[in-house]
């Protein structure tokens, strides 16, 4: 058998345990086994990369039957990180299952004390709504010069490095569009 | 990244200036590592000693805001003791470039300068052409004006004394860094440089790296393995988030935005860069192909020749308008706009003068905040000095997918595309980024639709497509970005065959080859190494066309073997008539005496030791920072960089050489946190081993202060103060700057006010509004500051037992 890093990892693993027994006396190396599986046992492993620097390490995710993130850890056969995460990655699970995630869409009326819970239709069709206000009344399409330039000056976007490379593709699509030049994210600072 | 972060184990030299790689870039350090177990040497330059420092082979301290004069005492030093590579030099750079007579340099001030704009006329730093139009050169190096004799020229002021008293380096420690790095000038040897936002945050951060940049060219250390100019990107999607755009002077793949001055496509395309060299590849000049590739993936068969494909609808910029980052706050401080969204961001706390931001905000009536965790900017209305019952502000708060409830790829800073699947689904009512913009421009359209409105050509004409079975499907966008054959419905095997007559489409060119009918290769995990230089092809996917080390040509001699035999990443094999090695920068034959130059992305083809387009000079040159401790530059009449734009009024202020903020103050990051602490904030793990916002600062500087270590202190400047905890320490010890005792006192800046709710403000309510004269970059890492013992100290907890 051809031991790769994860198979020796489970050996030593057992072997660890192992000799447990000689110091304390009796065996506790199946017991000790099956605490070690029991966090990820029939989870499934979901390869990703790591959110926060730009090295790109690798990370596996896993995830119980019902689809819950249980643990996140290093990947082993990433090049760049084999298996290793500073304290930010190996913490990522802790994005997923968090008390203090945002899991509802909420609003903020002018002058208004306190946030209001609304449904996505509701937002969506009153941000699209200000969009094409916002946008209708500063839309520029001459300048002082009288040159063409067909653009809206009254909208700004900051955003963003935290997306994907599609979802960035897609956002400047959608800004420029709408004729947005105002258009900067966290590469600029 | 010109190079990769498995390549640094290549180096023999490894510098990290600029950067704390051990604690920003942990993982990477193990490349670092490896290099070293094969002796290779680390150095570290840095003002405050880190646990990058403790690994170091040598460490030594300079001055925040000191680079330049560090760097071009390397300069210096590399000339003076024949140090640099003279084939490379000669070959493969513009070091023989004959420069405009009417070029000069005097008290700190290039020729063309315009004291009331604070602008250069740039014309009389052009480079001489002949009768052809093809550069005059002097390959013997001795013209008065050729380039390399310009730069000894520009670099014999920079005396390691003189540097000494700039930057607060003993002469002892420039001279090791200095020989130490040298010794890569032979081939045989490599070195490479390591840098972050310590060379980018500054009012001269473009010519920081332009100052390396010029070493690396040198001594031959570029397009080889174990070299490279290699930027350590704060955030893993940054490379990503840039090449597609996201910023107002660019499009995808780096195609200029339309400005007023070209109205057409064929206007646009006047600026394409051209040379009349035929030894210049000069890349660029495919430039029109893509932008109508690029314009085809936006307006998908709406854009025809006869519309000039749909440019006429993409928005443009003033001629010289610069809507950048510190101009849009600025903007929004004067009620410019109406609308703003804060998609993945949180400026209250990112933005240097974020207190200014802050009140910004206030101005707006609506803002969309998208995040995955609440944050201050989402909050602004209710923070610390805001009456939430006089703000209009209407704010949207959309709650977002992370990292592993969606799919799609993320670029590192060694242009590595990676793909990441979805592992759970999102909590609540959250949804991934992508289906939030694109159901949100689907209930724009149909406005526009219903009511017409302001030229709705670009948004009625928009190719918004990417469902599958009623789904949004991000790999649609993927295949886009990549770019379709249009006569066979083809995705593209590479931008090679884009063409601009509208019968290919393409996102981003640099990106195509990323997703083919041979299926999606970012998502590629073969573990195959055939150089044995750690490039593993199979692995992901990497632009340009998965190579891995850009600029590669220049690793070869002129008949194409590797001038380093431990470190062959190119051969040309000569029966075969092909490259073997990395993907070869252009796969034209070995140059000889009369073939291609290896630098296929600038006009002249070789690497600009003298850089005659950006704003500030054709060489770096050292000045003060906005705000600095001495009233003089020991170089020049000029204390500042000319040419930056300067902010004052409301809440924009600076206080240089001011008694009331004596030191020198620069920010950073801890291993725990990121950025602005949106994320890391609200994670147990993290905010339990960094809980709050501190002060470093000396032993020397607590003494004078009457600071002990624990004690609360106020930090200060111009714009605004806050709350820390001292952490006084030999980690950072005073400069003796032009023969003056200066202190220098760094603050993380992850925190804020909302999470956790002793964990202090941001270090940004301290930064001023000033920005690097090419890139607006602010100016984060360098200002003065002032730090007292607050005087009321909170009550200490009764020690039980």
């Amino acid at each position: 058998m051809k031991i790769t890093r994860r198979t020796f990892l489970k050996i030593s693993g057992a072997t660890a345990a192992g000799t447990l027994m000689g110091g304390l006396g009796f065996d506790l190396s199946s017991a000790e086994l099956y605490a070690q599986e029991l966090r990820i046992k029939g989870a499934k492993e979901t390869t990703s990369i790591c959110c926060y620097c730009s090295v790109g390490c690798g990370i596996i995710v896993h995830t119980d039957a019902n689809g819950k993130v249980i643990n996140a850890e290093g990947d082993p056969d990433h090049p760049i990180s084999e298996g290793a995460l500073c304290a930010k990655g190996a913490s990522s699970y802790q994005i997923a299952i968090n008390p203090n995630r945002l899991q509802k869409v909420r609003y903020r009326a002018p002058y208004s004390t306190s946030w209001k819970e609304v449904s996505w239709d509701w937002a969506l069709d009153k941000i699209a709504s200000n969009i094409k206000k916002s946008r209708d009344a500063s839309f520029m399409e001459k300048n002082a010069q009288g040159q063409v330039v067909n653009r809206t000056n009254g909208i700004a976007s900051v955003g963003s490095a935290a997306l994907d490379n599609e979802e960035c593709w897609l956002y400047q699509k959608f800004l420029r569009a709408l004729g947005i030049i105002y258009i900067e994210h966290q590469a600029r600072i | 990244m010109t190079n990769h972060y498995i390549d640094f184990r290549n180096s023999d030299v490894i510098l990290n200036m600029g950067g704390n790689v051990a604690e920003n870039h942990p993982v990477s350090f193990k490349w670092i590592q490896a290099a070293k177990d094969k002796g290779a040497i680390f150095i570290h330059v840095d003002p405050r000693f880190t646990r990058t420092s403790t690994k170091a082979d040598i460490f030594v301290r300079l001055r925040s805001g000191t680079d330049i004069a560090f760097l071009g005492g390397m300069i210096k030093y590399i000339l003076d003791h024949n140090l640099y590579d003279e084939f490379y030099v000669k070959n493969y750079t513009n070091a023989s470039f004959i420069v405009n007579p009417k070029y000069s340099f005097e008290d700190g001030l290039f020729s063309g300068y315009d004291p009331a704009k604070r602008t250069y006329d740039k014309s009389t730093w052009a480079l001489e052409k002949d009768e052809q139009g093809i550069p005059k050169r002097d390959m013997t190096l001795q013209d008065p004006r050729c380039v390399f004799q310009l730069l000894k020229h520009h670099y014999s002021r920079y005396t390691l004394e003189k540097v000494s008293q700039i930057t607060g380096t003993p002469v002892a420690d420039l001279e090791k860094v200095y020989k130490t790095y040298g010794t890569t000038g032979t081939p045989d040897k490599a070195g490479t440089v390591l840098y972050a936002m310590g060379w980018t945050q500054h009012t001269v951060g473009v010519q920081n790296i332009r100052a390396m940049s010029i070493i690396q060219t040198l001594l031959g250390n570029m397009g080889i393995a174990g070299g490279g100019v290699n930027a350590l990107r704060g955030e893993s999607n940054v490379q990503g988030s840039t090449d597609q755009g996201l910023l107002f002077h660019i499009l995808p793949g780096y195609l200029p935005t339309p400005r007023a001055q070209w109205p057409t496509l064929e206007d646009y395309n006047k600026t394409t860069p051209s040379t009349k060299d035929p030894r210049s590849i000069n890349w660029w000049r495919h430039r029109p192909k893509y932008l109508v590739s690029f314009l085809k993936s936006m307006f998908g068969e709406k854009a025809t020749k006869e519309n000039d494909f749909g440019y006429p609808w993409m928005p443009k910029l003033d001629p010289t308008q610069d809507a950048s980052w510190l101009n849009l706050f600025d903007e929004m401080y004067k009620g410019t706009f109406t609308g703003f969204f804060a998609w993945g961001m949180n400026p209250a706390c990112s933005s240097a003068n974020a207190g200014k931001v802050r009140q910004a905000l206030a101005k707006l009536d609506w803002m969309v905040n998208v995040n995955v965790f609440d944050n201050e900017t989402g909050e602004f209305w209710r923070g610390p000095g805001m009456d939430p019952k006089k703000i209009k502000t209407e704010v949207f708060q959309l709650p977002c997918a992370a990292f592993m409830e969606k799919e799609g790829s993320i670029s590192n800073s060694g242009r590595w595309m990676q793909w990441r699947y979805k592992a759970a689904n999102p909590p609540g009512e959250a949804r991934p980024d992508g289906d939030i913009m694109y159901e949100l421009f689907k209930k724009v359209r149909a406005l526009y639709e219903k009511e017409k409105g302001a030229f709705p050509e670009p948004i009625l004409n928009l190719k918004w497509d990417y469902e599958t079975d009623g789904h949004f499907d991000i790999h649609k966008v993927a295949k886009e970005i990549n770019g379709y054959d249009l006569t066979t419905g083809k995705l593209m095997a590479n931008f090679v065959g884009l063409k601009d007559d509208g019968t290919t489409s393409c996102g981003n060119w640099l990106y195509s080859a990323s997703y083919t009918e041979a299926g999606n290769m970012a998502a590629r995990r073969k573990k195959t190494d055939p150089t044995g230089l750690g490039l593993y092809p199979e692995w992901s996917w990497c632009w340009p066309l998965n190579r891995r080390i850009i600029y590669n040509r220049a690793s070869v001699d002129l008949d194409g073997n590797p001038r380093d035999p431990k470190r062959p990443l190119l051969r040309w094999d000569p029966s075969g008539k092909k490259w073997i090695g990395d993907v070869p920068d252009n796969a034209v034959p070995p140059m000889g005496t009369n073939g291609a130059y290896p630098f296929i992305m600038k006009p002249d083809g070789v690497a600009s030791i003298f850089g005659p387009g950006l704003n500030d000079g054709p060489f770096p040159e050292h000045y003060e920072p906005l705000e600095c401790p001495i009233e003089k530059n020991l170089m020049s009449s000029q204390r500042i960089n000319p040419v930056v734009k300067i902010f004052e009024g409301g809440p924009d202020s600076f206080a240089s050489c001011d008694p009331k903020y004596p030191f020198v103050c620069t920010t950073y990051r801890v291993t725990e946190h990121w950025q602005t602490g949106v994320l890391t904030r609200w994670l147990p793990w993290l905010i339990e081993a960094e809980p709050q916002v501190f002060c470093e600062m000396s032993l020397e500087l607590a003494k004078l202060r009457g600071i002990k270590n624990g004690d609360r202190v106020i930090v200060e400047t111009q714009r605004g103060k806050l709350e820390a905890v001292a952490i006084v320490t030999s980690r950072l010890k005073p400069f003796t700057i032009a023969g003056q005792t200066i202190h220098q006192i760094g603050v993380p800046w992850h925190f804020g006010w909302l999470q956790p709710k002793d964990g202090g403000e941001s270090a940004n309510l301290l930064t001023p509004t000033v920005g690097d004269p090419n890139t607006m970059i602010p100016e984060s890492k360098a200002f003065m500051a002032n730090v007292r013992k607050l005087t009321k100290q909170p009550a200490k907890k009764a020690v039980k037992g």
